[in-house]
């Protein structure tokens, strides 16, 4: 992931706490909406948790440069993602788009001229993410776009525990025993970008790069890594960072 | 529609029987679909559960099992399941699991009744085997116009009729009136039911024969008889007709097989029209009958050798003109039969008059009006029970072997069981046909019957007609009566048993494993051949092709209502499976043969194959408690 500058670890033992004394705290009522639904505890077995996969498609990986363009989220549970529920907006990023970011994510300036602001559907972003476990796969993207987009907007920004497919993926693959050795010998370490994680999986080659396609494969993705490395009545506290 | 949904609706629309459907209809379903992955192993349906979707597989694979855990099919990619029980009660009747990492897309009832209301295709594909295979072979039928049109659309005017005093010359000059090239003879009353009828005025007639400018030249001016003879002295008895309402098909058969080029068209017993050869060829130029004629014309073995290439050329337009397994299994037949008869003909003009009156006998497909473009030759020679194998058997021997080399030279290869006329075996007079049959009968085991089955689909094909009949009905009012010969030929029937369908690329046998390739004779046709056979034994019936012995079965109880229909069209599908894949092989100038390979399988053609295949399972089932072995006699 060459690029993306290096970050504040974010590490919360106590997300209840958290988010109640954000919910205190809150300028916003969207914002104090959000933090005062709670979370499922963070030991409720994973099969019994709400979640909601969500991909964004942005303008470049740097938060304070680039800008959102669209965003798409699939609520799901272990046992079914609800594809009827999705929700799926296009975004105006507010700072110019350039042409590469254009094919790859084939948004359009005229589809993005017409696009509202973030603003305009924020509220309802976070009525749907709110009480449901957030699942991205590389959370160094969602969270601090939508952290910094919030704070433009609102003044205060949203940060909130995740599930991160890429990370529990990278905990397979590059920080066992057997992965240390294959990086002593020089092996190029296991790819665990989306793609080439689901293949592991016997998951479907999905086209890439659209935020709603991106959110299915990524809830698909986990569904897959609980059935396969963990188990329904895992607690949520050993998953989500 | 939104562009993320297209993942999902573009792979369900490659995969039957979502691919017919409406982009409105692929849309709604994409809306819908709930996803869920499951694990190598882990169950999808479990049995009794409630379902309230329907279930596709998007990746990976499964299997269906019945309630008792037998393994129903494998699944994979762009398959469906679930349907059988969203159509009934709900409950899973078919449990499944995951053999490989799957991902499964979740259709709604909803959605799933909306599809079976709006869209006929989808709804006959879900529904069980019976209505998939009935609609692949009703469809192969109505494309068909000679299969549908009815022989009274030819006729043009009314018969030419005479009573049978009439004389000769006034017989003459009203069928030169009426420009017609034949005239029906008839008389007063009605001693023979078959041809009575009523005229307007309540006087009853009765049609006695016919009369043709070929008789006029052969039997009257040739003879040099008189003028003023009453027609009735001339007119040949051997009447044979047709309905008015069969097919031109069937008129077009009926004159083949019996030579004939005239046909009188009956209406019940009244008669409406006489039909001529050339009505039908004018209707139908593509048709065999050129072949035919040709074969009749051709002075040598040679010549009929040539004809080889026409034979397979009329195969496949006969196939790409969508005729269905009858038509082209008869058509076949006939062709071989006339190669057959033109062979005896040389035979005899080149050995003399037979010593004794004969009757060449096929058997097989042939006997069975079922043949294909792979094929072998099956005949034996039934004697006049005044043979004497030393004065006559070099004659036989010799006419039977110019027809069997001659035979083998027009692409019917020997018979590999040598069932040959050359066969010293099988070149017997006709009370020894007739001990062979009462010991087949009287004392079978399955090992004998396993060579001797093959004479149980026996026709006619040349000379004395009346000596296959004659074993015919020995063999119809025996065989019900023979449990223990029953029980014999039904276990036979049980030693090739059908695949359970495909998987990918494979053949996937009962057990589950797989195979690269599959022979659609062996392990389709020929079993259900040997099934109906049985069935037909049982019930005396006299038919010899598997649809007429059908037809007889279904009049009994043998088989529960509707079965035989059910075997019916698993039989025709099987068949046109088979020759679409011989016109393949023809096309692509590869030698014909009853391998068919997975890969070219069409997916609708691999579910209608899987169904006719699980029929022809469940009725070879259903043989072993029909016709049980009588309980051997222990020692205690």
């Amino acid at each position: 992931m060459y690029g993306i500058r290096p970050r504040q670890k974010i590490t919360q033992t106590d997300w209840a706490g958290y988010m109640a004394q954000r919910a205190r705290r809150a300028g916003s009522q969207a914002i104090q909406q959000f933090y005062d639904t709670p979370l499922p505890d963070p030991e409720t077995p994973i099969s019994e948790v709400p979640m909601v996969a969500l991909d964004m498609e942005t303008t470049g990986l740097d938060e304070r440069r680039h800008a959102i363009v669209s965003i798409g989220i699939v609520p799901f549970t272990l046992h079914r993602i609800k594809l009827a529920e999705r929700r799926y907006w296009v975004v105006n990023p507010s700072r110019p788009l350039d042409e590469a970011s254009i094919t790859y994510h084939h948004i359009t300036h005229s589809e993005i001229a017409q696009a509202p602001d973030l603003e305009a559907i924020l509220d309802e972003l976070l009525v749907q993410l709110a009480g449901h476990l957030v699942v991205v796969h590389f959370r160094n993207i969602e969270r601090p776009f939508l952290d910094a987009a919030v704070k433009a907007r609102r003044g205060e920004g949203v940060l909130f525990p995740m599930i991160d497919t890429m990370s529990l993926e990278a905990r397979l693959h590059r920080q066992t025993l057997w992965a240390r050795f294959r990086r002593w010998l020089g092996r190029p370490p296991v790819s665990i970008r989306l793609h080439a994680s689901r293949e592991r999986y016997g998951l479907p080659a999905y086209q890439g790069h659209h935020a709603l396609v991106d959110a299915l494969a990524t809830a698909e993705l986990l569904q897959a890594q609980i059935a396969t490395h963990y188990r329904p009545d895992t607690p949520l506290k050993d998953i989500w960072c | 529609m939104d562009v993320e949904l297209l993942e999902i609706r573009q792979h369900m629309g490659r995969f039957p029987p979502f691919d017919g459907l409406s982009d409105d209809l692929l849309d709604a379903i994409a809306e819908q679909v709930e996803v869920s992955y499951f694990k190598t192993g882990s169950h999808i349906l479990v049995l009794n559960e409630m379902l309230e979707e329907l279930c596709y597989i998007r990746s990976g694979a499964v299997e269906v099992y019945r309630s008792q855990g037998e393994l129903y099919n494998r699944l994979g990619e762009g398959d469906i399941f679930g349907h059988f029980s969203l159509l009934r009660n709900h409950k899973v009747r078919f449990p499944a699991q995951a053999i490989e990492d799957t991902l499964i897309y979740f259709i709604p009832k909803a959605v799933f009744q909306r599809l079976c209301e709006e869209d006929d295709h989808f709804a006959d594909f879900v529904e069980l085997e019976r209505p998939r295979l009935e609609t692949a072979a009703e469809q192969q039928k109505k494309s068909n116009e000679m299969m549908v049109t009815r022989i009274r659309k030819l006729l043009t005017r009314y018969p030419v009729m005479v009573e049978a005093s009439t004389s000769l010359q006034l017989a003459a000059q009203q069928m030169s009136e009426a420009q017609a090239s034949a005239l029906l003879v008839l008389k007063e009353g009605s001693d023979n039911p078959r041809y009575s009828f009523k005229d307007s005025e309540g006087q009853a007639w009765q049609m006695c024969g016919i009369l043709t400018d070929h008789d006029f030249r052969t039997r009257v001016v040739a003879e040099g008889l008189s003028s003023q003879t009453p027609v009735s002295e001339v007119v040949s008895s051997r009447l044979i007709t047709i309905q008015s309402d069969a097919s031109v098909y069937e008129a077009m058969l009926t004159m083949l097989r019996s030579n004939v080029h005239h046909l009188p068209v009956l209406y019940r017993q009244r008669p409406v029209g006489v039909v001529h050869l050339s009505d039908i060829i004018r209707y139908e130029t593509h048709s065999g009958l050129y072949l035919v004629t040709n074969i009749f014309n051709q002075p040598s073995i040679q010549g009929l050798a040539r004809l080889a290439p026409d034979v397979r050329a009329a195969f496949v337009r006969m196939v790409q003109e969508d005729a269905n397994s009858q038509m082209v299994g008869s058509a076949l037949s006939t062709i071989g039969r006339s190669f057959t008869r033109r062979l005896l003909e040389m035979a005899e003009e080149e050995l003399g008059p037979p010593p004794v009156p004969y009757c060449f006998m096929v058997n097989g497909s042939m006997a069975r009006n079922e043949q294909s473009i792979v094929t072998d030759q099956d005949n034996a020679l039934i004697l006049s029970d005044d043979f004497d194998p030393e004065q006559h058997d070099d004659y036989f021997y010799a006419l039977a072997k110019i027809v069997s080399d001659g035979l083998d030279a027009c692409g019917y290869t020997y018979c590999k069981g040598d069932v040959m006329a050359t066969n010293s075996q099988w070149r017997q007079p006709l009370s020894v046909w007739k001990g062979y049959f009462l010991d087949w009968m009287a004392n079978p085991t399955p090992e004998r019957l396993l060579h001797s089955s093959i004479f149980f689909d026996l026709d006619s094909c040349y000379g004395e007609d009346i000596y296959v009949e004659i074993l015919q009905d020995l063999i119809a009012q025996t065989a019900p009566q023979s449990p223990l010969f029953l029980a014999a030929m039904a276990r036979n029937a049980l030693n090739r048993t059908p695949p359970l369908g495909f998987f990918r690329t494979f053949v996937m046998e009962q057990d589950g494993k797989h195979n690269n390739s599959i022979n659609l004779k062996r392990r389709g046709t020929a079993p259900m051949v040997d099934l109906v056979r049985i069935h037909a034994l049982a019930c005396g019936s006299k038919a010899q092709n598997s649809f007429q012995r059908l037809n007889d079965i279904s009049k009994t109880q043998l088989l529960a209502n509707g079965m035989s229909d059910k075997l019916s069209y698993a039989f025709e599908f099987l068949c046109m499976s088979r020759v679409r894949h011989h016109m393949i092989d023809l096309q692509e100038d590869r030698l014909p043969d009853n391998n068919i390979e997975p890969e070219n399988v069409a997916d609708s053609e691999r579910h209608t194959l899987k169904d006719a295949f699980q029929v022809l399972s469940n009725a070879q089932k259903f043989l072993k408690y029909r016709y049980p072995m009588p309980a051997q006699r222990s020692g205690r």
